[in-house]
This record gives structure tokens, C-alpha cells and sequence, in this order.
């Protein structure tokens, strides 16, 4: 599960999942929202990410930093995730299609994840993960 | 935090004294709807600013003012490498260089009437905007190194523009000292085939006419009438400074405790100019400046051949090109003695007064233009720099309206086709790709520009010049 938040000039995304790496699934695809509904986006090519964090927030901002500029290099958008997360080593395969502006209608683009009201809370087994997108 | 308590010490001018760990006090600008308006977030994010190492004399905040992320938006804070003082990635943004960059079209409105809707077709489609949109030129890696070294000049020299050009941007074109190798292959690989767009989001490319002259002798040497149809331009460093930000953010970040720094958010992240870190990112920095130089730059050929195309004899003729999205080293009198600073300014525009050395000659006896982006819907301000501005908050004035709702708010408020039909009914032409994008940048999700240029005046941190209306606005 997914919702956006507000912030006065950019956007936050947050996520709950039962397990850490579905949490980071569903805060992919929050990121592909700001962009366009994820519905659109067909899972046609996949791409790997491995990235690493020195603890769980960090390794949000490191995920989503590396799926920004997956995006941004291949013009690609994703709807897709799988993602493994082990001692704080993270590897994953993400699909997608090409952008087409007249399919997608692009609203806006992520330029990079903030250090603001960036979280990562377990309670009760149910992992929440959250920051703020700048746009 | 809850708000701090404020002291008017003008009456466009609030101070917060320092408590706590702030090493100077909180300088707002602003008048009293202004203030009210600012919420306690970006007070708190003033009042951590003023709590790094090396700040000089206050952490400011221009009338635009409002919550970002580390610096607010519309902050400027002065830090002496001498004294311990830091360089912050968070003090300049992911959008290194983002600006403004103004032309004259030597048109008059008559002129363009019954062509504006062709005008307005021709520049959606030959302007690449939008996520995912690519530029005509592909870069080599020897390319892009030259180009961010070289910046707007590099661009010349490739034939985009004209040398004349660079005589009307801030640093003649090129930011000095850039240093190409420290910008990461992945910011280099994000920008190949970026070069020449204009992005998404608050970026956009207008067709403004002047409609109103509040200085007549500055009006006369920015070469402004009223009744002229102006070209603007708003974009940045594209994929390229949102990497270098988010690499040098990381590096800050883990380095910072290091130097003994506490940051009070991690977007803060600083460290001491003097320091490795800290010269490697201002290497880095500066590339992001020469990238967003050089891609103002492109954009205005892109700009100019769709003129021609309709216009064959228009000359665009550069107003002035200015960042507001960047950290320099500039010489500031601080208490009667000259001083090498390092200047943050995020979403803040640079205002040289008179006689300032960087300023072109014919400009130089009137003070730097100081170009402030309204929204789609509201007046855009043509302003120039005062000599008090200098004293004031080391010669910054604001850079825009200010958000003053958030997008997921304004989304639930408007719809893009409803904002669309509206301007279309005041003689607006607005082209998007996207409808959502739109109603995110709806005119009233800002603040009023013409308020935020009012008190920035009557500050004296800037001196209004021209008004200007858009007639034709291409969103990214």
C-alpha cells in the first residue's frame, strides 16, 4: 500500500508493507505515480539495481536514488518490482516500458530523494517507509 | 518547533534572535501577510541554517520564502572559509543552477496576434519538454568534460548563439574552477542526451509582453518598453546537477560528523569548504552551473530558429541570464572590511547593485537584472540589483512567487483543462503534455508574485523595473 503526502514544494511518498522489501516495492511504485498512473506502465523490459545503505533509511534513498536514474538514462518508467534486501545489501529486477508522452501524459519528473522526513519504522511487524521526492 | 518569536526591525524586515545553537539570528524579509503566511517549518529550517559553523552575520530569507528541504527556499546564507565556515549541497539543491534567462524580441504585440497560436504550436514541438524528452545532440564524454568546463562559453564555441550572448550572463557564460572530473559518470551518463530540454515540473518557456514601466531609466538601458514581446526561459542542469546533488548529499552526509559538524537535518548535510569533500563539490558544483549555462544556451537557439521561422528578420536579443538555484565565492563588506564569501543562495536570485564588476557596460551604471518568474497566470518582474542590497543580504533578492500549497493539495483542488480554458479566456495559450502537471502549477497554488516583488522592493533588496504578462506558456 501507497500514498503520496504533502509537502509545501515538492512531493512525499510513503509505504507499508509486512516485509521491509515490500515496503520498498510499493515506495517504487509511489515514485512512478508522480509521474503517471503505474496502471499504464507495461512490465516489457526489466532492468537490475543492486545498491547497499549503511542502515534501512539510507537504503530507501539509495533504492529510489537508483531507480530515478534508471529512469532517467533509459527514459523508462517502471510498474513492476522484486525486490531482496539482505544486511542491508539490496538487489533487485524492476520492469517497465519506454516513456511515451502521449500515453503516459508525464506529469512531472522526480529529480532526486531528500533526506526530508525520511523514515523507516517497524511496529508490530508492519514496515512503514517514507520521504519527501524533490520534483 | 513551534514559531519562534519575531521582532520586526523594519517594516519589511523580521529578525529571530538566536537561541539555542544558532550562531547569528534569523533574518526574514518580508511584509506582514507575507509572514503570516510563513509557516513554522521553514522558520525552523532558517534557524538551523543559522546554526552552521562559519555563517555571517544572519540566515536569510527572502518575501518568496517557504519550506523546502535543509535551506528553505528563498534562503541565502554567507559562510567564511577562513573562519570554519561550510559548503552545503543542501544550501544550493538538486536543481544546481536552475534560473531565468530573458530576451528581448524586438516584436510588438500586434505583430505576433495572429500568429500566437502558430507560435505557440511551433515552440511545444520544437522545444523538447516533458519527462523523458531528449535533445538533438548526444554528447561524447570528452564533450560533456567541455562542456562543463566551459559552460555557455563551450556552447558558442560550438555555434549555439552568439559571443555577444555571453556578455549577458552571470560570469560572462562559465563559471571558473569547475572541475569536470568530479562529477560522477553516472551524473555525466543522466545528461548525454539531455543537453537542450527544458525538464518538467515549475520549468517553463513564456511568451511575455511588458505592461507596465515602474523605472524609466533602468527600463531604458535593460532596453524594456512597454508593450514589447519578451522571451523567458526557466530550467536548470536537468539530470545532471539532480546527480551530482544526490552523490555529494550522500558523501556530506557520512563526513559531516567527521569535521565535528551537527546537523540538525540530514539535508543539511555541510562540511568545511576547506576541506577535500568540500572542494571536490564545489569542482563538481561549478560543472552543474556550466551545464545549466550551457543548456539555457542551446535552448535559446532552439528558441531563436522557431522565431526566425515565422519572423524572418527577429534579432532575440539576451536581457540578462541569472541563477537562483547556486553557492559562489563572492568579495561582501562585512563590517567595513572586504571579505572572501562563499554565498548560498536557494531559490534566491543574485541583485549586483551598480557598478558592480561583473555587470555588462551598459548595465553597469544601473544595477544586474534580477529576473523573478511569476506562474503561468501572474506577471513575471523584471527588477535590478541596489547598492543597499549588498548591506541588506549580500546583493540576494527573491527568485519567484513561492509555492504556497502543495501539488498533491493543488491536484485535489484543480483540473489542468479547467486552468487551461480559464487563461484561454484572459488570451493565454498554455501547452502541456500534461493535464495533472498543469493543475500542479496552478496560478493559485503560488503565493501572490506581485505581493513577494512588492515587499522584495520595498525591502530595497531589489528595485522593480517592468511587469511583465505571459501570453504563451510551454510547461514541461
Amino acid at each position: 500500500m501507497w500514498e503520496h503526502f504533502a509537502h509545501q514544494a515538492d512531493i512525499g511518498i510513503r509505504a507499508t508493507a509486512d516485509s521491509l522489501s515490500r515496503a520498498f516495492e510499493e515506495a517504487a511504485l509511489a515514485l512512478t505515480a508522480i509521474i503517471t498512473e503505474p496502471q499504464k506502465v507495461e512490465a516489457i523490459e526489466s532492468v537490475q539495481i543492486e545498491c547497499s545503505g549503511g542502515n534501512e533509511e539510507l537504503l530507501l534513498v539509495n533504492w529510489l536514488s537508483s531507480v530515478i536514474y534508471e529512469m532517467d538514462v533509459r527514459k523508462t518508467l517502471f510498474s513492476k518490482f522484486n525486490v531482496k534486501i539482505e544486511n542491508l545489501r539490496l538487489s533487485a529486477v524492476v520492469w517497465g516500458e519506454k516513456i511515451n508522452q502521449n500515453k503516459h501524459f508525464p506529469a512531472v519528473e522526480p529529480k532526486a530523494v531528500t533526506y526530508n522526513q525520511l523514515s523507516v519504522k517497524n511496529e508490530n511487524g508492519e514496515w512503514t517507509v517514507q520521504c519527501v521526492i524533490d520534483v | 518547533m513551534a514559531r519562534p518569536e519575531l521582532k520586526r526591525i523594519g517594516e519589511y524586515c523580521w529578525q529571530i534572535e538566536p537561541f539555542g545553537k544558532m550562531h547569528v539570528p534569523g533574518i526574514i524579509f518580508a511584509d506582514r501577510n507575507l509572514i503570516n503566511d510563513i509557516d513554522e517549518k521553514t522558520m525552523s529550517q532558517v534557524c538551523n541554517v543559522a546554526a552552521l559553523p562559519g555563517i555571517v552575520k544572519a540566515s536569510f530569507a527572502m518575501p518568496d520564502a517557504h519550506m523546502g528541504y535543509g535551506f528553505c527556499i528563498g534562503g541565502v546564507a554567507a559562510f567564511d572559509p577562513d573562519d570554519g565556515g561550510v559548503i552545503s549541497g543542501g544550501g544550493v539543491g538538486f536543481d544546481i543552477a536552475c534560473g531565468v534567462r530573458t530576451f528581448h524580441t524586438g516584436l510588438t504585440e500586434d505583430q505576433i496576434t495572429s500568429v500566437k497560436e502558430k507560435l505557440a504550436e511551433a515552440m511545444f514541438r520544437d522545444i523538447p519538454a516533458g519527462v523523458g524528452s531528449t535533445g538533438n545532440i548526444t554528447l561524447t564524454s570528452d564533450a560533456i568534460n567541455n562542456m562543463l568546463a566551459g559552460g555557455a562559453v563551450w556552447a558558442v564555441e560550438k555555434g549555439f548563439g552568439t559571443k555577444e550572448d555571453l556578455d549577458f550572463i552571470e560570469e560572462g557564460g562559465c563559471a571558473k574552477d569547475a572541475i569536470p572530473a568530479k562529477v560522477s559518470p553516472q551524473a555525466k551518463k543522466r545528461q548525454q542526451e539531455q543537453m537542450g530540454t527544458l525538464g518538467s515540473g515549475n520549468h517553463y518557456l513564456e511568451i511575455q509582453k511588458v505592461i507596465d514601466i515602474y523605472d524609466a531609466q533602468i527600463a531604458e538601458a535593460f532596453g524594456l518598453k512597454k508593450g514589447d514581446i519578451m522571451v523567458s526561459i526557466h530550467c536548470g542542469s536537468r539530470g545532471l546537477g539532480h546527480q551530482i546533488g544526490t552523490d555529494y548529499l550522500r558523501e556530506m552526509a557520512s563526513q559531516a560528523a567527521q569535521y565535528g559538524i551537527e546537523l540538525p537535518d540530514r539535508e543539511l548535510a555541510s562540511v568545511p569548504v576547506n576541506s577535500p569533500l568540500g572542494q571536490d563539490y564545489l569542482g563538481a558544483m561549478r560543472s552543474g552551473i556550466n551545464c545549466a549555462l550551457a543548456n539555457r544556451q542551446i535552448l535559446t537557439v532552439l528558441v531563436r530558429k522557431v522565431f526566425s521561422k515565422i519572423f524572418p528578420n527577429t534579432n532575440l536579443k539576451m536581457l540578462y541570464d541569472v541563477s537562483h538555484n547556486t553557492a559562489k565565492m563572492e568579495e561582501h563588506k562585512v563590517n567595513g572590511k572586504s571579505k572572501n564569501l562563499l554565498i548560498h543562495r536557494k531559490g534566491a536570485t543574485r541583485s549586483y547593485g551598480p557598478g558592480s564588476s561583473d555587470l555588462p557596460a551598459c548595465y553597469k551604471a544601473f544595477g544586474q537584472p534580477v529576473l523573478i518568474g511569476g506562474t503561468m497566470g501572474t506577471s513575471s518582474y523584471i527588477l535590478a540589483g541596489t547598492s543597499e542590497s549588498e548591506s541588506l543580504a549580500f546583493s540576494s533578492a527573491c527568485h519567484g512567487a513561492g509555492r504556497s500549497m502543495s501539488r498533491t493539495q493543488a491536484t485535489k483542488q484543480w483540473q489542468g483543462s479547467q486552468i487551461v480554458r480559464q487563461l484561454a479566456e484572459r488570451k493565454i495559450i498554455i501547452k502541456s503534455r500534461s493535464m495533472r502537471g498543469l493543475a500542479e502549477e496552478a496560478p493559485d497554488a503560488y503565493k501572490n508574485v506581485s505581493a513577494v516583488v512588492e515587499a522584495t522592493a520595498n525591502a530595497g533588496l531589489a528595485k522593480k523595473v517592468a511587469k511583465l504578462l505571459p501570453l504563451i506558456c510551454v510547461k514541461g
